[in-house]
């Protein structure tokens, strides 16, 4: 198939999906099937792109040209694909534990969830191959807007202000700050494509480039460095299917994938490294992993605490852009896949334990462990991933930033790096070891509460992938080089 | 005319097109009150406004490349009769008139019968397709004293029309009222300021009054008239302070004219001013006067301001959009004031862009009303339950207002911010992201309360009918086009745009 048809497939299947959820009403075994063979006919396409293009780079199509100048285009470049692959082969594991938390959960609304869901994806595809940021600014909001309705999805006043502080943050940083970045970039480089080395070497200069980094990250608000990060906690009132396909993994690297794509292919690496611009970043990225950690310490609430790890762990990439070196680039891509695998196997166990047992309060969880064994095994797995404990993935990732930061010769950075683990550790391992090790305080059912297992095969799979990774980091590596290299 | 014209039907109509685009609804409003069947009336409006588009569209099409249609009045030739003038900007105020106008007549029909008393209805025709007369005059129009007839055609059946609303609510009297006495007061000025270059110039034709002022803009009398002028149709056009009397208008007129003029009135008044200001006043002469830097802008900037902020507090749906207005209205004052080739651009296409998103979402009230018995927040909780497509369709609108990409909103933000950027003026450009801000919490207040709010018992109605929902949808359908396809209204704007600039009618 021609990669520019699979392209725009990847983005229609998950349009039309959306569209039977909403009118294929009366049979939800019918309208689930739909929506699984299109997230799989989805990863195929994107699969299909792997195959036809590697690692390379295509021209843009322009599918359309909206005003002068102004087109929706799109291309295959590594760092997109990689994402493009991530969140379309999460979908369809996403898909199915969402089926089975949504039925067991009891929760209304199925066809509009479902097509929030995939107009959400189709959103994150187009986000992953637009090959200018006009394109990728229009499929933004879009990822924001189909988002809304899913973290509103309950509709209790709780859910609403939850809501109505994510989109107002995301809605508000987006149009106040990134808009206003990327139509100055328009005006000072004359294009908005992407381009390897950037676009803006001799167009701007001195602490201008700085203030025009500030618009970005502070306008990609999808990237939760701090203080826009309330957002993404406030999110968590949604079903926790959407906080793990989407708010772990499509719309938080949605945020900081559009940190890398400016910093690489508007800015440009070595820009950034001459001009000093993303000195000021590289810190409040390190401030952001510190203090995220410390309140993700002090929260009960298990989806809470997995929110702060998210916003900290976020900032590694942040961190990895702002180093502007190319081993931290590279550590940044790395840590979009083994972060999200890592993460997303987090989310589905917490979700797990609150279908079987509606326990969201970590301190109610002990002996919890013993009861659902393969739900707390998924999730040390997860954790230790996210740690960055060898067999995992996260291991490598956290490994390459640091040697980007010791490039730099910045050995305050490596502190926080290591520092930072150490407080994953101190949030993450005492729930799997207060599930396995403390008694139960009551005298519940001794049974197993493992729930049906579109629920508890998930978190396992994507566990295991975080194995997985250790060992194929190195190819994903050498797949990702060419974003680094100018040629 | 040429005698050969009388024998090809053809040719001498496409020849006589700027007169037939006013005399055909001209005829229509009287034919209406003589036949006196309230259908056929409905037919007679619905016709000549689907003609008036045809003619529009042709006109459009005619002057697009930046030629200019001269039309001289029973041959007698300018200055000393009454000359049309069709250049780009006005072929497209006459198509989004035109346009407007055909989609909202199919809507109006349910709605009027709805709102309005049936013995009334071929005289609210009849005012109806007056006022469209005196709206597209306005702007075909090349001569400055025509300009004021067709301005008072227009006003006086606006007055009555809005008054129609008082069988909803007995408030549109006084708002009709109110509006007749701005209206009346904005009228006077303008026609003093006309009268004031008349007796500098001698003329009243356009092209002729501008040769005629050059070097004449230091006399006090062609200065206090550019101030009348410019006094008086900012009180139609709603500038920040003298904009008291929309909000009633509009909230307490009848559904359908409210939609039609938030989307035509203003619009065509903004015209006016850009008419006088840039054609019959050289730019350079109003950057002599610095009206830009001290009037214009700094009045725009607080209407954006003042007016959502207001808006935010406003409970009853209709009055919010009113108020939103009065900050659109804002924005296309900004892209005047920036005073650079794109930035007009960009105020031209907002007059487009704003028009029909603003029909869609005033037709989609009136659906709510006919339907839901209210256009109050409290009323509407929860109706995206029960009208989906309605509500739908005030999304899109919703959207297009704050500016999302893929709408109308998205497009004349884009460049109404870029030009800002060009010329390196921050902080308007802060002002105009700002503001949006604003427009996404009046707005996400109705979302919020359209969709997430438990359903009223008393709103378990049904969805509109499908006379209306077509034409609400064929303008949320508009709205997304044209946000996703703006090349042709952006060159027909560019064009505009740069003719004004280079201080002529039409021709560079």
């Amino acid at each position: 198939m021609e990669t520019n048809t699979a392209i725009l497939l990847s983005i229609i299947i998950p349009l039309s999906a959306a569209i039977c959820n909403i009118y294929i009403k009366k049979h939800p075994n019918l309208r689930d099937s739909i929506t699984l063979i299109s997230s799989i006919l989805t990863f195929l396409n994107v699969c299909i792109i792997l195959y036809n293009v590697g690692n390379n780079t295509t021209d843009p199509m322009i599918l359309f040209s909206v005003a002068n100048g102004l087109n929706i285009s799109f291309h295959v470049e590594p760092l997109g694909l990689l994402f493009a692959l991530l969140a379309s082969g999460l979908w369809i594991v996403t898909h199915i534990y969402g089926v089975g938390y949504m039925r067991k959960n009891k929760e209304e609304n199925h066809g509009r969830f479902f097509a929030c869901f995939s107009l959400a994806i189709a959103s994150v595809i187009g986000i992953a191959f637009s090959s200018n940021l006009f394109t990728l600014f229009f499929f933004y909001e879009a990822l924001t807007l189909t988002t809304y309705p899913l973290v509103a999805h309950k509709g209790s006043s709780e859910a609403l202000r939850g809501a109505r502080t994510y989109f107002g943050i995301l809605i508000g940083t987006s149009i106040g700050l990134q808009l206003i970045a990327i139509i100055w970039t328009l005006v000072i480089a004359g294009t908005l494509d992407f381009t390897r080395g950037g676009i803006l070497l001799g167009n701007i200069e001195g602490p201008l480039v700085a203030l025009l980094l500030f618009l970005y990250i502070f306008g990609i608000g999808k990237a939760a460095v701090m203080p826009f990060h309330r957002w993404l906690p406030a999110a968590m009132v949604a079903p926790t299917p959407v906080s793990a396909l989407l708010h772990a993994v499509a719309v938080v690297k949605a945020g900081v994938f559009t940190v890398l794509k400016v910093g690489i292919y508007i800015f440009g690496i070595d820009f950034l490294k001459e001009s000093g611009a993303s000195y000021w970043l590289m810190w409040l990225a390190a401030f952001t992993i510190i203090a995220a950690s410390l309140i993700a310490l002090t929260k009960d609430n298990l989806k809470a605490r997995l929110a702060y790890s998210t916003i900290s762990q976020l900032s590694y990439i942040t961190l990895g852009m702002a180093l502007a070196t190319s081993m931290g680039v590279l550590g940044a891509g790395l840590h979009i896949v083994m972060h999200a695998m890592g993460k997303i196997t987090l989310f589905m166990c917490a979700g797990s334990i609150y279908v079987a047992t509606h326990k969201t309060k970590i301190s109610e969880m002990a002996g919890l462990g013993r009861l659902m064994p393969i739900t707390f095994v998924a999730f040390l797995v997860g954790s230790l991933s996210i740690i960055g404990l060898p067999p995992l993935g996260g291991s490598w990732s956290k490994w390459l930033l640091i040697l980007g930061a010791a490039d730099r010769d910045q050995f305050l950075i490596i502190l926080v790096l290591v520092l930072s683990s150490l407080l994953n550790v101190a949030y993450l391992v005492p729930i799997f070891v207060k599930g396995f090790f403390l008694e139960k305080k009551s005298s519940a059912p001794q049974k197993c509460l493992e729930s049906s297992i579109s629920i508890w095969l998930p978190p396992t799979f994507t566990a295991f992938c975080c194995l997985v990774l250790f060992f194929v980091a190195d190819d994903i590596l050498i797949f990702l080089t060419p974003i680094i290299s100018l040629e | 005319m040429s005698l050969e014209a009388s024998h090809d039907l053809a040719f001498s109509l496409s020849d006589n097109l700027p007169i037939l685009q006013v005399l055909v609804p001209f005829i229509a409003a009287p034919l209406a009150v003589v036949i006196g069947n309230r259908i056929i009336s409905w037919w007679l409006a619905f016709i000549s406004s689907v003609i008036s588009l045809l003619i529009a569209t042709t006109l459009l099409g005619k002057v697009i490349d930046g030629s200019v249609i001269s039309y001289q009045i029973g041959g007698w030739a300018p200055p000393l009769g009454i000359e049309y003038r069709v250049d780009n900007l006005s072929a497209l105020i006459l198509f989004l008139v035109t346009l407007v106008s055909t989609i909202i007549l199919p809507y109006a029909y349910k709605s009027v019968n709805f709102e309005i008393p049936k013995e009334q209805h071929t005289l609210f025709y009849a005012a109806y397709l007056l006022c469209l007369t005196g709206l597209l005059g306005v702007v075909v129009t090349g001569d400055a004293f025509n300009v004021f007839v067709f301005l008072e055609i227009s006003s006086l059946s606006t007055y009555v029309l809005i008054a129609q609303g008082s069988y909803r609510d007995k408030r549109a009297l006084t708002a009709a009222f109110d509006y007749l006495i701005m209206g009346t007061i904005g009228a006077t000025f303008f026609v003093i300021g006309i009268g004031f270059l008349y007796m500098a110039t001698g003329t009243l034709n356009m092209v002729d009054m501008s040769n005629l002022l050059k070097g004449q803009e230091s006399l006090s009398t062609v200065r206090s008239g550019f101030a009348f002028i410019v006094i008086g149709i900012g009180l139609k056009l709603a500038i920040f302070p003298l904009h008291f009397w929309l909000p009633r208008a509009y909230t307490y007129a009848p559904s359908a004219i409210t939609a039609f003029l938030a989307a035509t009135a203003t619009k065509v008044a903004v015209y006016m001013l850009l008419r006088f200001m840039f054609t019959i006043f050289h730019p350079t002469f109003l950057s002599q006067i610095s009206i830009f830097e001290y009037i214009i802008l700094p009045l725009a900037i607080l209407a954006m301001f003042s007016a959502s902020i207001i808006a935010v507090y406003q409970s009853d749906f209709k009055k919010l959009l009113a108020y939103s207005s009065i900050a659109q209205i804002g924005y296309i004052l900004l892209g005047i004031g920036l005073m650079s080739e794109t930035s007009l651009t960009a105020a031209v296409i907002h007059i487009f862009n704003h028009g029909i998103t603003k029909a869609v979402l005033f037709m989609g009230i009136g659906a709510y009303v006919l339907q839901g018995r209210g256009s109050f927040l409290s009323d509407l909780e929860g109706i995206g339950k029960v009208m989906p497509w309605t509500s739908a369709a005030i999304v899109v609108g919703c959207l297009s207002l704050i500016g999302v990409p893929g709408t109308v909103g998205f497009i004349s933000k884009w460049f109404l911010v870029k030009s800002a950027l060009e010329i390196g003026w921050w902080p308007v450009a802060i002002a105009i992201v700002l503001t949006s801000l604003l427009a996404v919490i009046y707005c996400w207040r109705v979302i919020e309360t359209i969709y997430f709010k438990p359903l009223l018992s008393k709103n378990l109605t049904s969805e509109t009918p499908i006379s209306m929902l077509l034409p609400i949808w064929v303008g949320a359908l508009a709205c997304i086009y044209f946000g996703l396809n703006a090349e042709a209204i952006m060159t027909t704007s560019q064009m505009a745009a740069k003719s004004l600039y280079a201080g002529s009618f039409g021709s560079l």
